[in-house]
């Protein structure tokens, strides 16, 4: 058709600029001081850091707790998302497709543990283990989290569900493939980038997770937790340096996905 | 287009799961609320007692404000961080996207590694006070600054920033341009335009932003052990101690019912606004 | 109607705009008249809604400049341009009634509520709507809201109203009514209308004159009845109205299109030639001068009024009549045209 023409061309306003500098800088001071710290030959205290040393980090990989807690954790996310998406993916189907009375109850039950304060549904959960007579462990955590993060598998997913291009099912359905095929065939594959990201976001979420985790832990910690009792005792400079790890982390996994949500979106461009 | 057995499909499963373990969690806590405790046990006899002394405890009712207090600064601090911040992003960035992405990072980074950050810069040795000294505005590190509901509230806003923002880019970014365009061609200055057309249309992305910032403040349990120390503790941390030494669980189920019910009678009238100014 | 002596009231001076690596508008200079309606015709790509958005002040010249009223306004924000938008898609404010949409504009310069209130409830009424002054824009029908999106633009009194192609959106009779309406409110107001479309028809109902755009530069600018009766190139006589293109040469003052020749002016050398089907008909008595041709009538189709006819002569010559009756199909017939009728042009460019 022609070239896309741009909008209105921004003008410049250095009054919102420096503002936005400065909520960018506020946002960031806290870990750029931790990475600082962690680097920090004297430990905590004492700012800017001196004697940089990468110390901290070699305590760090021969202390043992933290990994078993590290391998803790990855476990609960692992089976988070599993659980997460096995459920959310139906749940994120249904809300698109099934318009029964009560869909709309249904939708706001399974939104509540993301808008509730997280100790809330934590301790409900904790009461409901109890009186099943179930004794907490990780995998008590496990099905916390993969209950209270259904919601954010949900959302995800039916953001994809959305821009499904129902003509394509209709047109399987039409050629003789039943309901069932048509999803696994169809459907699912183009589900794929939403369910990537729904699950990466799941994992991180479930990785860091403490509200919920804080009252359905037995006796093996998962990482956060871990990080917490030790913060109870007292601070290690070590807590710096896995802290700059995480955040490395959490940066990459969260770039990547956002990455595959924009790929996702344009691909969805240029076919239309 | 969707047969009955395809509905029941995808509807059953985690229909029956979250009725299973989240809505049987959440009555559970309701009927331990109306339960009680006596010399140690769980009494599973129906009485009002625990909310009896909800209410009539000043303890808990000037933490339940202090917590509502704290949360509303947040709220008001996140919005005159974040409201800007997505205003500029979507009408003057030519990097929209990736300062986008650089916003929402540190949403996913670790609450407790950010919360903690906190403690280590608001602390006597810590980077606030070397730099108070230095620039010497202050002669002594200032013990306050840390353990102080001063504190909760810095370390809140700066953790539900994000949280605020993101509603409101969407918002902001929803509004169609021509609108802007058309209030120039009106004769309506970039400042008259803000007010009258960008602000009024981005309505509902403030009310989520500021819903989201209050709730999830109120709610926080974190913050408050880390940096609040004694004056700074919030209504969760209470719970949190009834469901640990303090040993009340029908008590801390009788606080959760009530940030329950004010959670969801705020999150009711906030969908109603929404819904209500939702021109776009 | 407009006369030539009038001094431009809108003059746009070697304006140049791309966008990136594609240069939209090259070099355009254009002169608008106080009162006229003029339009600007194009097709998608030619530029006119980049011009249109110069005018406006929501894009600027890389080259060029833009004068209002004997001021320069190129370097001037659109907020304070006498120059109104009717925008496409309307634009109108969903969160204000009617009523304050059109007021809108007045309260953004300072004028008090009541006057405000006042102006626009006239202006609603300009454009028969009164009644629907509390209604919500997204209630409105297209037509509905492109009237207030008009009374919106006009209580402003301004010096030159644009408008992009306001008509596009609407079903075809209820253009058919707009454009007469537009044309009024137009004569009505004496207000100076720049028109943006594609819709030659449209261009040439409304319009007091029309510029047509291609590839960012004007291509001719005159009255319809010029433009279509002596189209400028080839490409003007192809784009307004329906024409057969001949190729041929002049030479010897005799324009020569395969067997057919008559007396020319022009000068030699190859030329196209322009012949409106109207200007075909089946041959009657013998005429001086016109020429005359066997043909063989390969389709025909029914418009009501008229026919459109193909035709074919013996050496492959493919044409195009407006005839009133109806002829035989895949039959021969004698059929003349009066070379006066026909519109010697610059051979057309190959792209």
């Amino acid at each position: 058709m022609g070239v896309r023409m741009k909008g209105t061309a921004p003008t410049r306003s250095p009054v919102l600029a420096l503002h936005s500098a400065l909520v960018f800088a506020f946002l960031y001071l806290p870990i750029v001081v931790l990475m600082a710290y962690s680097l920090n030959g004297i430990g905590v205290g004492s700012f800017p850091p001196r004697n940089l040393t990468f110390d901290w980090y070699r305590l760090l990989l021969r202390d043992g707790a933290i990994w078993d807690s590290v391998w803790n954790s990855a476990k609960v996310a692992l089976a988070a998302v599993l659980l997460s998406l096995l459920l959310g993916v139906p749940a994120a189907l249904a809300f698109d497709r099934a318009k029964i009375p009560g869909i709309g109850i249904f939708r706001r039950l399974v939104l509540l543990p993301l808008i509730l304060p997280g100790i809330i549904t934590g301790l409900s959960l904790l009461m409901l283990f109890v009186a099943a007579g179930m004794k907490l462990s990780l995998l008590t955590v496990a099905l916390g989290h993969g209950t209270a993060l259904i919601a954010v598998a949900t959302t995800e997913v039916y953001a994809g569900v959305v821009k499904l291009d129902r003509r394509q099912e209709e047109a399987s359905l039409d050629l003789g493939a039943n309901d069932w095929q048509t999803f696994w065939r169809i459907a699912l594959p183009n589900l794929k980038l939403s369910i990537i990201g729904a699950a990466l976001l799941v994992f991180t979420l479930s990785m860091d997770e403490i509200a919920v985790s804080f009252f359905l832990v037995g006796r093996e910690n998962t990482l956060p937790l871990e990080i917490w009792s030790r913060l109870r005792r007292g601070m290690t400079p070590e807590i710096n340096a896995i802290s700059t790890v995480i955040f490395i982390f959490s940066l990459v996994t969260i770039v990547v996905w956002y990455r595959l949500r924009m790929r996702g979106e344009t691909a969805l461009e240029s076919a239309l | 287009m969707y047969t009955r057995s395809y509905r029941a499909a995808v509807t059953l499963p985690p229909v029956l799961w979250v009725s299973l373990f989240l809505l049987l969690a959440y009555v559970l806590l309701l009927m331990y609320s109306f339960w009680s405790v006596h010399s140690g046990l769980i009494v599973h006899a129906w009485s009002l007692d625990s909310y009896r002394r909800l209410i009539g405890n000043p303890e808990y009712l000037g933490v339940l404000l202090r917590s509502m207090r704290i949360a509303a600064f947040v709220t008001l601090a996140a919005l005159v961080l974040g409201y800007p911040l997505a205003y500029y992003l979507s009408f003057y960035s030519r990097h929209k996207r990736l300062l986008y992405q650089i916003v929402i990072v540190p949403l996913w980074v670790s609450y407790l590694v950010r919360a903690y950050a906190w403690k280590t810069i608001l602390g006597t040795d810590g980077v606030l006070n070397t730099l108070l000294q230095s620039l010497h505005l202050t002669s002594r590190p200032v013990s306050a600054l840390l353990y102080s509901p001063w504190a909760v509230w810095v370390t809140l806003t700066h953790i539900y920033t994000p949280f605020a923002f993101l509603p409101i880019y969407a918002a902001l970014e929803h509004i169609p341009r021509s609108l802007v365009e058309a209030s120039q061609d009106l004769g309506a200055s970039t400042r008259q335009t803000f007010w009258r057309v960008i602000v009024p249309l981005s309505a509902p992305g403030i009310v989520a932003g500021a819903t989201f910032a209050f709730v999830l403040s109120l709610g926080d349990f974190l913050a408050p052990l880390l940096v609040g120390g004694p004056n700074g503790i919030m209504i969760s941390n209470i719970v949190v101690s009834l469901f640990g030494a303090a040993y009340d669980w029908p008590m801390g189920a009788a606080i959760s019912v009530g940030m329950l019910l004010l959670v969801l009678a705020l999150l009711i009238a906030t969908e109603r606004l929404e819904k209500k100014w939702a021109y776009v | 109607m407009t006369g030539t002596t009038q001094p431009a009231l809108l003059s746009i001076r070697s304006v140049r705009k791309s966008f990136g690596e594609h240069e939209v508008l090259r070099d355009i200079s254009l002169e608008i008249k106080a009162g006229e309606f003029i339009t600007i015709l194009g097709e998608s790509g030619s530029g006119k809604t980049t011009l249109l958005r110069l005018i406006a002040g929501f894009e600027q010249s890389d080259m060029g400049e833009i004068w209002l009223a004997g001021e320069r306004i190129d370097t001037v924000p659109p907020y304070r341009r006498r120059v109104n938008t009717v925008f496409q898609q309307y634009a109108l404010f969903p969160h204000l009634s009617v009523l304050e949409n059109i007021m809108y504009g007045l309260r953004a310069d300072g004028v008090a509520a009541g006057d405000a209130r006042e102006r626009a409830g006239q202006a609603l009424a300009l454009v028969k709507m009164e009644g629907r002054a509390q209604a919500s824009p997204s209630r409105l029908s297209g037509g509905q809201q492109q009237r207030v999106a008009l009374a919106r633009a006009l209580v402003k009194r301004p010096l030159v109203l644009l408008l992009d192609e306001p008509l596009s959106a609407l079903d075809a009779n209820l253009r058919q009514q707009m454009r007469l309406e537009l044309k009024s409110l137009q004569r009505e107001t004496g207000i100076s209308f720049v028109f943006v479309t594609h819709d030659q028809e449209e261009a040439m109902a409304l319009s007091d004159r029309i510029a047509l755009l291609r590839a960012g530069t004007p291509e001719q600018v005159a009255t319809p009845e010029e433009i279509y009766n002596r189209p400028a190139t080839a490409y003007t006589a192809r784009f307004i109205g329906q024409t057969n293109l001949l190729s041929g040469s002049v030479s010897t003052g005799q324009a020569r299109v395969g067997p057919w020749q008559w007396p020319c002016s022009a000068t030699d050398g190859p030329a196209s030639f322009s012949l409106r089907p109207e200007h075909l008909r089946i041959a009657g008595s013998a005429r001086d001068g016109a020429i005359r041709f066997a043909a063989r009538v390969s389709d025909q189709a029914f418009q009501g009024a008229v026919r459109i006819v193909a035709l074919e002569t013996p050496d492959g010559q493919q044409l195009t009549a407006r005839l009133a009756a109806s002829v035989d199909c895949n039959r021969t017939h004698e059929f003349e045209f009066d070379p006066r009728d026909v519109v010697v042009l610059p051979p057309e460019e190959t792209d």
